[in-house]
């Protein structure tokens, strides 16, 4: 197996009295893909923001390229909070590199194509302005073409506002805007639920084809286990926060261990699909696990 | 059309029926709805299965009168033999809350959350005076223990519940007044995999035992499948196939249907690239001459742009159609057989 | 939630809330007359609003005096028309200064959080508390007549306004995940809020601060009347009212009402334009999401 590019090991996060995140570790290799598989409140999404530095976690690392991550970002927290004029110019000099260093180990997708682009500003001005921050000297007219090619948009989308564009083109461009920085790790949160089949086939090849090229990793966050099976070589299975099962993608589907797996799998519709035995096969899991759980 | 099928269940009338509904909203090049034909018989689950911008919500909701604001609509849209089209604002009312009932994508959207579910429940049958409160009260009683919620919910508020106890109180609620039409869209969209399986599986219990025909609004042709008994597919505001659930699943007749069945990832497909269908959804400001696939179409011919198919029974199968000029020409790829 | 129900409404004015596009119209095209009248008035003023004509004292309208004369024979006419630059001008740098400051502060607690937040919320709370006029005339009475004190005591009034309401759609632009997204890409925060955030809850606080503007208008008139306001001479439709009671009781009520209709006619002005465009802002929300 290739040097892991991403660590994540032993990441616990607490919100109020809910366990969001519960001891969650697992590596990504350079170029490889892995799927972080969970319902609604199994956790996944806060994972997937701890890694790319939205929320905290309370314990655990979080490691991209060798690089500890959470460390970094703690630091940058704690002179955040004494901000004010007081703070000499290289301080926050060096605060900037920082981040911008952060932002190039990983970038993410968002799961509303809708939401996630600024709806003033037109697709060309959102990528060069990325490029601006990461690559001052580079040449972002070009830039900007080529990325734009390499989602599978052209020059005319460039002028265009987020809102003259479909669900699968304004993902396209969430996608460009990522690739722009040019981290090490993608994370997709859900980036292809909310499309239709037919461009979410679109994206899912576009995904594949540039993780060929690029040797990029990735993060991918989702519900579906089609999805799950067309994109990632790994698969973490989470449940209320801690991780159920893992294993190579296709082992884990064609022969889970874990019986919250199964049931997943026996829930997705297809030929033999049966919704009594489901809901019974849920009340037994939920039901054992209650035993199991300390009153 | 295809008034043969149609006729061997001459004894009863269908529960919904729709013939060449057309609405045409201000501004666009072409109509949301084309001619579209539908039929739900009593305690039968038609699937209306089709991407965004289809016209598949749109032709649930006309089933209840609810058009969009300036739309012009033509053809027939009968409800329990009641035309809805023509009906005034007091009848669209009593048939929104005594003969039809919706269930939405999203449950919280259609709850006012200061007001405790018990209130939700019986607010419809105490103002329209169908029933008075002690009545009320029972049937919500019956009703929730029938979706397997508890009594205690109806003094609960909407935000103590989860998504799919929500989901079942709308359920409750829709079948309040005893509809004989559930009109359901996407009702599970927003649920999480294995509550989805929970909620289709009393949506089919709840049918058996009332006998509602249900409507069932969805993207999603592999559940289609497995609930249906008749699956209807559109595209671009027009029905471009319909029949049984398996065969159509297992043995499309449109290439659409066939593309979309491809471009689905699954579990029993084999890994690797998808079959993608190039190309988006024409949009309402373009007109359409032929066949609105016809552009995505990896089979289309010169004719298909030009002249639109009509809707044409397909041979040896009952109550289904297909609208394609090379439907009978071609061998496509199903569900099941994909390799 | 529309962002509609966020902008703040004296109870009377909800009235105004109108969808006909006419009134709209009218209003927006009567509130740029006032600003044209107010930028051109030393040469639209027919006489020098400060000469005393005692001979024409309390008479009503004539050719050389078309809205008559106050008590002291002044021009009620050219008094009126150089009373718009104050009238405009001290409610405008309210909202300016109550803008600028209110969307500092909102925007500062809702992005930060925590303890700031608290801070800010609560002391915007506290300002809530006091009623803007009695700032007003305490500022006054520490440091005199004249426009500054007033205006520096309105805008301090005014920016808990402005700030609860960008803190709330802070609160709710912060949801979006282009911001989250922006923060992963590694921009600071004060980009984010400068370049993004900002313009994007801009439209809604703007139809604030022009209801606001209305407000602000009616509260300087008011400080006016009661002699709090301009320094005295100052042509000012407040300090004509109080000027035009004693030609009232004298049965020449122009040189008062004249300037009264003034007031209202432009508050309604400015409040359906804001009004209008807070309708506006809104169903563009309710189309993108």
């Amino acid at each position: 197996m290739a040097e892991p590019v991403l660590e994540v090991s032993g990441l616990r996060k607490v919100f109020g009295s809910q366990v969001a995140v519960d001891d969650v570790s697992f590596t990504v290799a350079a170029g490889g893909s892995l799927g972080v598989v969970g319902e609604s409140g199994s956790g996944k999404t806060t994972t997937a923001r701890i890694i790319v530095g939205l929320d905290h976690a309370d314990a655990g690392t979080v490691r991209i390229d060798g690089r500890d991550r959470d460390h970094a970002g703690r630091k940058a927290r704690g002179a955040d909070a004494g901000r004010g004029p007081s703070v000499a110019r290289s301080a926050r000099s060096g605060r900037r590199a920082e981040r911008l260093a952060r932002a190039r180990q990983v970038q993410m997708v968002f799961q509303d194509p809708f939401l996630s682009l600024d709806p003033r500003l037109p697709i060309g001005t959102a990528l060069t302005e990325v490029l601006r921050l990461h690559h001052p000297d580079g040449d972002h007219p070009a830039r900007v073409t080529e990325l734009l090619d390499q989602v599978g948009l052209g020059t005319r989308e460039a002028t265009a506002l987020p809102r003259g564009l479909s669900g699968g083109q304004r993902q396209r461009v969430a996608i460009a805007k990522a690739l722009a920085v040019e981290p090490s790790v993608l994370v997709l949160d859900e980036a292809v639920a909310a499309l239709d089949v037919s461009v979410q086939a679109q994206i899912l090849n576009l995904l594949a084809d540039l993780r060929a090229e690029l040797g990029i990793a990735y993060v991918f966050i989702t519900h579906d286990l089609g999805v799950v099976r067309c994109v990632t070589d790994e698969v973490v299975v989470m449940r209320r926060g801690a991780i159920v099962e893992r294993g190579a993608t296709d082992m884990v589907l064609a022969d889970p261990s874990h019986s919250y797996t199964r049931l997943l799998l026996e829930s997705v519709p297809g030929p033999g699909w049966d919704p009594q035995l489901i809901t019974a096969a849920r009340r037994a899991l939920a039901e054992a696990e209650a035993e199991l759980t300390p009153r | 059309m295809n008034t043969a099928q149609r006729s061997q269940t001459p004894q009863k009338s269908q529960t919904l029926h729709i013939r060449g509904l057309r609405v045409s909203l201000p501004g666009t090049a072409r109509p949301v709805l084309d001619g579209v034909d539908l039929e739900v018989g009593a305690g039968q689950t038609v699937a209306l299965v089709g991407e965004s911008g289809s016209g598949k919500t749109l032709t649930s909701r006309a089933a209840l009168g609810m058009l969009p604001a300036g739309a012009t609509a033509s053809g027939v849209v009968e409800v329990d033999g009641q035309d809805v089209l023509t009906m005034d604002a007091r009848a669209l009312r009593r048939l929104r809350t005594t003969t039809a009932a919706m269930i939405f994508q999203d449950p919280r959207a259609g709850i006012n959350p200061v007001r405790r579910v018990g209130d939700f429940l019986t607010e419809a049958l105490r103002t329209n005076g169908a029933a008075d409160k002690r009545t009320a009260r029972k049937r919500a009683l019956a009703l929730l223990d029938a979706v397997g919620l508890p009594e205690r919910v109806l003094r609960q508020y909407p935000h103590e519940l989860s998504g799919g106890m929500l989901q079942r109180v709308m359920i409750a609620a829709s079948l309040m007044a005893d509809p004989v039409l559930l009109l359901a869209d996407e009702p599970t969209t927003a649920l999480d995999v294995t509550t989805q399986a929970e909620i289709i599986a009393l949506l089919r219990d709840l049918q058996s035992r009332f006998g509602t025909a249900l409507l069932f609004v969805t993207h999603d042709l592999e559940l289609a499948a497995v609930i249906a008994d008749r699956v209807a597919v559109m595209y671009a505001g027009r029905i471009v196939e319909t029949g049984p659930a398996e065969q159509v699943f297992a043995d499309p007749k449109h290439p659409y249907t066939a593309a979309l069945l491809a471009a689905t990832p699954r579990l029993d497909a084999p890994a690797g690239r998808l079959a993608v269908i190039p190309g988006r959804v024409p949009d309402l400001r373009t007109e359409i001459a032929g066949c609105a696939f016809a552009g995505r179409c990896a089979h289309a011919v010169d004719a298909c742009g030009q002249e639109r198919p009509e809707t044409a029974a397909v041979p040896d199968r009952s109550q289904a159609t297909v609208a394609c000029w090379r439907s009978s020409t071609l061998t496509l790829q199903g569900g099941a057989s994909r390799g | 939630m529309s962002s509609l129900t966020l902008v703040r409404r004296r109870p009377g004015f909800r009235a105004l809330r109108v969808s006909r596009p006419w009134l709209f119209y009218i209003c927006a095209g009567f509130a740029a007359v006032i600003v044209l009248v107010a930028v051109l008035a030393p040469w639209l003023a027919p006489a020098d609003p400060n000469a005393s004509d005692l001979s024409a004292a309390l008479t009503g309208p004539s050719c050389a005096h078309l809205l008559g004369a106050d008590g002291s024979g002044r021009d009620t006419l050219s008094r009126l028309i150089l009373g718009s630059r104050t009238a405009l001008l001290g409610p405008a740098a309210v909202v300016v200064f109550s803008t600028t400051l209110g969307v500092a502060v909102g925007v500062a607690a809702g992005w930060r959080g925590g303890w700031l937040d608290s801070l800010l919320s609560r002391s915007s709370e506290l300002m809530l508390a006091f009623p803007g006029l009695l700032l007003a005339i305490l500022f006054v009475s520490l440091y005199g007549t004249g426009l500054v004190a007033p205006i520096a005591a309105l805008s301090l009034a005014y920016t808990p306004y402005v700030s609860r309401l960008a803190r709330g759609l802070t609160l709710a632009e912060k949801q979006r995940p282009y911001l989250a997204a922006y923060r992963v890409q590694g921009f600071s925060n004060w980009a984010i809020c400068v370049r993004h955030l900002i313009p994007n809850i801009g439209p809604v606080i703007l139809a604030q601060s022009t209801v606001n503007f209305g407000y602000a208008l009616i509260d300087l008139a008011a400080l006016s009347y009661l002699g709090l306001g301009v320094p005295p001479l100052t042509p000012d439709w407040g300090a004509m009212v109080n000027d035009g009671q004693s030609a009232m009781l004298q049965g020449q009520p122009l040189s008062a009402i004249a300037p009264c209709l003034a007031i209202v006619v432009t508050v309604v002005a400015f409040n359906v334009v804001g009004e209008h465009w807070a309708d506006r802002v809104a169903n563009r929300e309710d189309a993108r999401s």
